[in-house]
């Protein structure tokens, strides 16, 4: 029996271009949260893969904020799932920078 | 290129410097600029903290501050700059009660006094709280909401500062050629744009947290990899007990919690006790010395020790720590103590009357950083340094409850005297506004090539990885004179890596130029560790030799270190 795998779409590319989704297949562990994979994804597979977080699993910055299969929730929070795909997009709403990032700073904390 | 003007700059905008721009401002400056790497206010380590925070405010029995300071000496290891310690148990109760005065929300007595418990090492009760595990989010919202009121103060999120720009040289240059300049400015990178900002500055503040992220098992939030040791190192500022990182004993180990910090286990070990059982279920502490018969009073540097001594020995819980149990406890006092967060362990599968967890060592929190002096002043004229990121006062051991008022206690100092030293520079920052040719040339030319994109032998992302299992097993909470040496030379190798690593295209908040900047910052780091460490020929606080056991009282000194011209590091004279 093979060891059960979590698989990712994730929508990848810039405002500018046309968005493509990505297919990622992560090593599943009872437990373990959607931002789990996606850093799993950038140490192991492709670092130019865009998240925004900070706290990691505190629950506390609330950066991590993405669409996960359509529905707006934190990853720190949202446990992996291994029994269908998940499929994981920007914040919509926002201004979209790159990949899984958007533009969540107050106009006043930008450099211009 | 964009450019910045300010009369003092704060590099991190956790509670340390949430409260130094507020000082500066309150000082008279007028212009602080407060930027963070992620968003202000929300990264850092004091929004993560969900335990207590230190100040003799004498609520439940007479208390004094220098109570508190013969307690924090004592936790030391006889290794405390005694100056900075006694700042900071004097001003401790002052900036808690002003917490208060902000609606903080300590928690109360029903007689409406701020309630105090006794957390390990401490005298008497002296540590306040804000329930449930909302301490550090209760002390991180206030000061954003104190931050957001002051016209002076400009906050800029995702900028992330790669490099403090010093004046070239200063004319009376000392004899043995270090000839520090002063500090100016930095280079920053906006990470939204992926392009070079300059900022000149009047003075500038460090207030960037420690390091406990460069080892893989941490309670760090994702900004806390070194960044202000290496800037100050870079700038010609000094580092001091660079080698004493303090690993939380009962980090969170299994079953897997979601949605919680890992250190989420002390209060509750303040408020009830509980017992650390190895995985035969027996109680192990008084082995090591402390039976906790008077509740919970083992300190950290010991309970690290004692568990990892139980692991070594095979007496270890499944995933490699031991059990902290609150199982023998009625389900009222459970209820009482935890609140709301019965029901947050409960969608985590963990039902406290019935089951233990397991707990095992991370690293926490970092004794050592740039040494100061009582103004918060390194030795670079112009720099100064807040909260975590200051080394000295807690020694070889910190205390439990004394960050947060480190955070708000050195912030106030070096954000008060930051702006002096900018007001008494107003000639130089008025030519600062000009920003001299020239200056931070080096550092904006390496952001616009890194930022080109490039192929390489390497991913930055993998050696982060890579540098924190090293550190881990390597430089972790038991360390020989072999490991150090190994960490030694493959750190020196990582950092001979740094040109040939690969950048992705694009500039738009590109994470491989994020990675890179914090690799290079980490590897500093991780080195001033390693080397400190190498020297500390035996065991004393949080620093353990497997082949020093014994404290060596010709050890009874601080380390302080610098970068030598050729990029190597120097001991400071013993002081």
């Amino acid at each position: 029996m093979s060891a059960p795998m979590a698989h990712l779409r994730i929508r990848r590319g810039s405002a500018a271009a046309m968005p493509r989704y990505d297919e990622f297949v992560v090593p599943f562990e009872d437990g373990q949260t959607v931002l789990d994979a996606l850093l799993w994804i950038r140490a192991r597979r492709d670092p130019s893969l865009a998240i925004r977080y900070s706290c990691i699993n505190g629950n506390v910055c609330k950066e991590c904020t993405m669409a996960i299969d359509g529905v707006v929730n934190y990853a720190c929070i949202t446990r992996l799932r291994s029994d269908a795909p998940m499929t994981l997009e920007p914040l919509p709403g926002k201004r979209l920078l790159r990949d899984l990032v958007t533009e969540m700073r107050p106009p006043r904390e930008r450099v211009r | 290129m964009s450019h910045i003007a300010t009369d003092v700059l704060v590099v991190g905008a956790g509670g340390a410097g949430m409260y130094a721009a507020i000082a500066a401002a309150r000082a008279g400056a007028e212009r602080v600029l407060l930027a963070d790497k992620s968003l202000v206010g929300r990264g850092g380590a004091t929004v993560m903290a969900q335990m207590t925070v230190a100040a003799a405010l004498g609520e439940e029995c007479p208390d004094e501050w220098t109570a508190h300071l013969e307690d924090t000496l004592a936790s030391g290891r006889g290794l405390c700059d005694e100056a900075l310690a006694a700042i900071l148990c004097r001003d401790a109760p002052a900036r808690i009660r002003e917490m208060g005065e902000w609606r903080v929300g300590w928690a109360r007595r029903a007689d409406g006094r701020i309630a105090q418990v006794t957390a390990p090492g401490h005298s008497r009760p002296r540590c306040c709280y804000v329930d449930f595990l909302n301490t550090g989010p209760a002390v991180a919202a206030t000061l954003r909401r104190r931050v957001a009121n002051i016209a002076a103060i400009r906050r800029v999120s995702n900028l992330n500062v790669t490099d403090i720009v010093t004046s070239p040289g200063t004319a009376d240059g000392t004899a043995d050629g270090t000839a520090d300049g002063e500090a100016i400015g930095a280079v920053a990178l906006d990470v939204a744009a992926g392009e070079p900002v300059t900022i000149a500055a009047g003075a500038v503040v460090i207030a960037t947290g420690g390091l406990s992220r460069i080892f893989a098992r941490n309670s760090a939030s994702a900004n806390m990899g070194g960044d202000g040791y290496a800037l100050a190192l870079a700038a010609g500022a000094e580092l001091v007990d660079m080698e004493f990182v303090q690993f939380f004993p009962i980090g969170h180990l299994a079953p897997r919690l979601v949605g919680m910090d890992p250190i989420m286990w002390d209060p509750f070990r303040y408020k009830l006790g509980g017992r650390l059982l190895d995985g035969n279920g027996r109680e192990f502490l008084a082995d090591y010395g402390s039976d906790e018969r008077d509740g919970y009073t083992t300190p950290r540097d010991l309970a690290t020790y004692a568990i990892h001594q139980e692991v070594a020995a095979g007496r270890g819980s499944p995933h490699g720590g031991v059990y902290l149990s609150f199982a023998h406890l009625p389900a009222a006092a459970l209820a009482d103590a935890f609140g709301p967060v019965i029901e947050r362990l409960a969608r985590n599968g963990i039902d406290l009357g019935r089951m233990a967890v397991e707990v095992a060592p991370i690293a926490h929190y970092h004794m050592g950083g740039i040494a100061v002096d009582e103004r918060m002043a390194s030795r670079v004229p112009g720099l100064y340094a807040a909260g975590e990121a200051v080394g000295g006062a807690n020694g070889a051991n910190r205390l439990s409850g004394n960050a947060i008022p480190e955070a708000l206690v050195f912030g106030e100092r070096a954000g008060r005297f930051a702006a002096a030293h900018a007001a008494a520079r107003a000639d130089r920052a008025d030519r600062a506004l000009g920003w001299p040719r020239g200056a931070g040339a080096e550092a904006v030319a390496r952001i616009r090539r890194l930022a080109e994109g490039r192929p390489g032998a390497a991913q930055p992302a993998a050696l982060l990885e890579e540098l924190r299992a090293l550190m881990w097993r390597d430089v972790g909470p038991f360390r020989t004179a072999a490991g150090l040496a190994r960490a030694a030379a493959r750190l020196a190798e990582l950092r001979a890596l740094l040109p040939d690593l690969e950048i992705a295209p694009g500039r738009a908040f590109n994470p491989t130029l994020v990675d890179w900047f914090e690799l290079r910052a980490s590897l500093a780091a991780a080195a001033a560790v390693t080397h400190a460490a190498r020297h500390r020929s035996e065991s004393r606080g949080a620093h353990q030799r497997e082949d020093f056991p014994d404290t060596d009282p010709a050890w009874a000194r601080r380390q302080h270190v610098h970068l030598a011209p050729d990029g190597t590091f120097a001991a400071s004279p013993a002081r």
